[in-house]
């Protein structure tokens, strides 16, 4: 094994041509990673209370538009953005236009379940006695249930952001300059070393995955001690 | 809105037959995917549990990496590079044959089982302790033990999650088109590079994954219905 090829463009790798050209490499994938979830998290909020509420009108297009989207490939979807461009606007959207917005879609879909689960999770006593003490539906929500759901759902926000991060590889296919765009790059530049240049960009998803999913499991179970429990 | 919509050309002829072929091959690379993750998650998930060391620790090393790096980098290792990882003679008998496709069962399998391994552990987790040790105090090898007391009971609980991992490794198999696996996610690209008919194509594909992944949650939540709730500890 010869990792020259890979010590010399390991700039390349982490930010691209970035301060003279476009930014690239790692830093992109974590920008796309965390836009999307920034996106998706307003997405998800949106279709997972509108999917436990009691009217049909704001169930059934939440039941929907989960259902639809954790039924198929991310890759599809990001497909989808990419070709809606001519169809919606006659021209092509900017791939990384089309690619973050597959991933708010995307990624929205899964927050909007985990919102659900959140929030059922709580006891009911919790609305129950928000309702009595003379608080709207609404409000309960805003002031009782939300706060409390949306803190133990932490952990999941943060599995959902490294699960992200993977499917950032996948913007590479349409041609968006992060990290795995970046190796098909050197590697189609000197063809002496894929080996050394897909291994190495594994170590540096799996880092980044990696501290982000201990730190899940710390928080997980640091909260597991504050919840609010059926008794 | 300048586009006009010609379902036919997705639907009918040499493009129909495309879609077609597409979905076997999504099919028939998942199948094979599925039977090698299962075996392999399965050693994986009982090297975890056992009490030697060495094994214990490599087994932790494979699910954490595996599941924290992208699949599709994982596709483009195998393809790319495993000439420099695998040996010789397994290379050669790869090159002799589809060896887009066998890369592509590779990363899955590998991806996968990474997953499969730790469902099968957080089932025989659920497994009430003394269940092992009553079968060892019986006279049964940690092997036997396993074999007919703990996995059987085990595979019950983990149905649900183990199908619902078939089914995101049904979805990942269309990242095997970047290597060139002729699948579902290929076809309908391939059509819209000969005949400009995107929109037609990529809706016939989604909704045959649709299809596909509706069946799948109407069979989970059928086995969460009748057998379930039957489980008690």
């Amino acid at each position: 094994m010869n990792f020259d090829v890979v010590i010399k463009n390991f700039d390349y790798l982490l930010w691209g041509a970035y301060p003279n050209g476009p930014l690239g490499g790692l830093a992109m994938a974590i920008l796309l990673a965390a836009g999307g979830i920034f996106g998706a998290f307003w997405i998800g909020l949106v279709a997972g209370l509108g999917r436990l509420s009691k009217n049909p009108v704001y169930r059934l297009p939440s039941i929907l538009y989960i259902e639809i989207i954790r039924g198929i490939p991310l890759l599809l979807l990001i497909f989808w953005f990419y070709f809606l461009g001519p169809v919606l606007f006659g021209h092509v959207l900017p791939e990384t236009t089309s690619a973050l917005a597959a991933f708010i879609v995307f990624t929205g879909a899964y927050i909007a379940e985990i919102v659900r689960a959140g929030v059922q999770a709580l006891p009911r006593g919790q609305m129950e006695a928000a309702r009595s003490s003379g608080l709207s539906h609404v409000q309960a929500m805003q002031y009782v249930i939300l706060p409390q759901a949306l803190r133990n759902m932490i952990p999941s926000f943060v599995n959902q952001f490294v699960s992200l991060t993977k499917d950032t590889s996948l913007a590479s296919i349409i041609g968006v300059m992060e990290l795995t765009r970046a190796a098909e790059q050197i590697n189609n530049r000197v063809l002496t070393s894929p080996t050394e240049i897909y291994l190495t960009i594994l170590v540096l998803y799996f880092l980044i995955c990696w501290v982000l999913t201990a730190t899940s499991r710390r928080l997980e179970r640091h909260m597991a001690r504050y919840q609010a429990r059926n008794r | 809105m300048a586009y006009t919509f010609d379902w036919n050309v997705a639907l009918t002829g040499q493009y129909g037959g495309w879609i077609i072929d597409g979905m076997f091959t999504t099919l028939q690379i998942s199948a094979v995917s599925i039977l090698f993750s299962m075996l392999l998650g399965t050693v994986v998930a009982v090297f975890r549990l056992t009490h030697l060391r060495i094994l214990q620790w490599f087994a932790l090393a494979y699910t954490e990496f595996f599941r924290n790096t992208p699949l599709l980098v994982q596709i483009f290792f195998w393809y790319f590079g495993s000439h420099a990882i695998l040996p010789e003679f397994v290379n050669k008998w790869l090159y002799e044959r589809d060896f887009e496709f066998a890369a592509g069962v590779i990363a899955l399998t590998v991806y996968t089982s990474a997953f499969i391994a730790e469902e099968i552990r957080s089932g025989i987790f659920s497994i009430p302790k003394t269940q092992l040790e009553a079968s060892r105090a019986c006279g049964l090898s940690f092997i036997q033990a396993m074999r007919y007391v703990i996995l059987p009971q085990a595979f019950r609980i983990i149905i649900p999650p183990l199908i619902s991992q078939f089914l995101n490794l049904i979805k990942n198999s269309s990242l095997c088109m970047t290597i060139g696996v002729m699948e579902l996610t290929y076809m309908a690209r391939q059509i819209e590079s000969y005949s400009f008919k995107g929109f037609e194509a990529f809706t016939v594909a989604t909704l045959i994954y649709l299809v596909i992944s509706l069946l799948v949650s109407f069979v989970i939540t059928q086995y969460n219905r009748l057998f379930l709730r039957q489980i008690k500890y």
